[in-house]
């Protein structure tokens, strides 16, 4: 219920953006507002899809994307990892000890990491820092008519702006999750080794012999669906943004929002199938 | 041809034609909607009743393939130059080359110097659009929209919000262009004075109907109480 209420509130935000000529000055219903995001939001993507699958591609506007939301998030990323490591490593310790089960403390920092914690964190960093600068870059570029001009250049904008965006975060958010993952096992062993000295390499076997790859692969690829909501939601709120700069500020705003809501929710369906799947 | 946003009817039932090689001005207040004519033109907004011929064919509704390879026949400077943020200037003329000109990379660079010459910016091709004045932007604007040496030119406020220097500097651009170019074109704008000597034929839009379509001589004639008001407060009759 509560997902549905910020949900409602976030799309609110979107609709108060999408004012302007076109506007009938209407009373705003939640729940016609949300089923017209819905639609609107399913018809962009469906858009989208058909004009990307169509020659010629935007290779060099892809990697530039690719570097953008790749490259550049990588310290940030591989910092909350190095964060989320340390404090795993701190608060189970204790617990651990307390049940004499210490030793499987390089199982547990790994396996949170690599099952959890590091892709819906990698998920929300990428979320915020990409997901708002898309929002703010393209509704920067539709309030300003850019994104008008690349239209009257007989270029499709949901194929050159939004479809190598949206590719480019499907693409980096495995990578970045990797990277994520082994900074949080770093910085985890390390705040171990502080008082428990233990070779890295023994924490890693210690770690990866309760692990297999039905551990890792799953939780990195369901980062492509996280990927895939950032970009979308983020392009999708910023094309549609209108009414100026404050416009611009609205559509930014609602595209971290959604989008962060949407990858959690997304994670818990994807958590279930995995599980249901792969046991 | 008529366009509503809700409630606002911003055109309607507007009749207009543009012949081979003329230059039509369509002159009015602010916020009457000459925008919105120039981008019905060509498709990004479609007119709720009526439609838009252009060689004879009619473009309302065409699929977008279609509609792309018209618009790749019409050069489009809008009102605050709309130049790509993230590409320099030199990149935001050669966009509509690389992607629609079967040209080589060295082709396209010299085209771009060629065009970025013919509006005195070529000194300027490394820059980005912050870094450039507004009536710089404009000029690239320009160069961007003949970039495929398209045969028909829409012009939306070509010297709005520009010093009379450079707003003259660059009606001369304009009349350059008309002189080497055999383009049909159609300017939006405000500024009486500033289409003096470029304009083959104008009209007056107000309250989304034209009011009257003619020779500048025309228009200083009307006793339309609006085109009289209009053409006095621009300082054209006494």
């Amino acid at each position: 219920m509560m997902s549905i209420g910020l949900l409602a509130i976030a799309v609110g935000m979107n609709n108060h953006a999408r004012e302007g000529p076109g506007a009938t000055g209407k009373a705003a219903n939640p729940v016609l507002n949300c089923l017209e995001w819905f639609g609107g939001i399913a018809e962009f993507f469906f858009q989208m899809v058909r004009s990307a699958t169509r020659t010629p591609f935007e290779g060099r506007e892809l990697l530039r994307q690719m570097d953008e939301i790749g490259a550049k998030s990588l310290p940030l990323v591989a910092l909350a990892g190095a964060a989320i490591g340390v404090v795993l490593s701190l608060h189970t310790r204790d617990s651990l000890i307390h049940f004499g089960a210490e030793s499987i403390l390089p199982a547990l920092i790994i396996l949170s990491l690599i099952k959890e914690t590091g892709p819906i964190i990698t998920a929300l960093v990428v979320s915020g820092r990409v997901g708002a600068g898309i929002g703010a870059e393209l509704g920067s570029m539709k309030v300003t008519e850019q994104i008008e001009a690349i239209e009257a250049s007989a270029v499709d904008p949901r194929k050159y702006l939004a479809a190598t965006r949206v590719l480019a975060c499907m693409l980096m958010l495995p990578l970045l999750t990797i990277v994520a993952d082994f900074s949080g096992i770093l910085t985890g062993w390390l705040a171990n080794e502080l008082v428990e000295p233990m070779s890295f390499k023994l924490f890693l076997n210690r770690g990866l012999e309760s692990t297999d790859i039905r551990d890792l692969a799953p939780s990195t690829l369901k980062t492509v669906v996280f990927g895939f909501i950032i970009g979308l939601i983020g392009c999708y709120q910023g094309m549609g943004a209108r009414g100026g700069t404050e416009g611009v500020g609205r559509a930014s705003t609602s595209a971290v929002v959604l989008a962060s809501l949407f990858v959690i929710l997304a994670d818990v369906v994807m958590v279930r199938l995995i599980i249901t799947v792969f046991g | 041809m008529s366009k509503s946003f809700g409630d606002q009817k911003v055109l309607d039932k507007i009749d207009l034609e543009v012949a081979r090689g003329e230059t039509l001005t369509v002159l009015g207040r602010s916020g009457t909607g000459k925008s919105v004519l120039l981008k019905l033109m060509i498709g990004l907004l479609k007119p709720d009743r009526g439609g838009i011929e252009i060689n004879g064919v009619e473009v309302t509704g065409m699929p977008l393939d279609k509609l792309n390879r018209v618009r790749k026949t019409v050069g489009f400077l809008f009102q605050q130059s709309a130049l790509y943020d993230s590409l320099t200037v030199e990149d935001n003329v050669a966009f509509p080359l690389r992607r629609h000109a079967e040209m080589e990379e060295e082709q396209v660079q010299a085209q771009v110097s060629a065009l970025l010459a013919s509006v005195g910016m070529l000194e300027a091709r490394r820059k980005l659009p912050a870094d450039i004045s507004g009536g710089m932007k404009k000029r690239v604007g320009l160069a961007r929209a003949l970039a495929l040496d398209p045969p028909i030119v829409l012009l939306d406020e070509p010297t709005t919000g520009l010093d009379p220097i450079t707003a003259s500097e660059i009606t001369d651009l304009i009349a350059d262009l008309r002189r080497q170019r055999s383009i049909s074109s159609v300017m939006v704008t405000h500024d009486v004075h500033g289409i003096k000597g470029i304009s083959d034929r104008l009209a007056i839009l107000n309250e989304g109907k034209i009011l009257i379509n003619g020779t500048l001589d025309h228009l200083k004639q009307s006793r339309d109480p609006f085109v009289s008001t209009f053409m006095l407060r621009s300082g054209e009759v006494n």
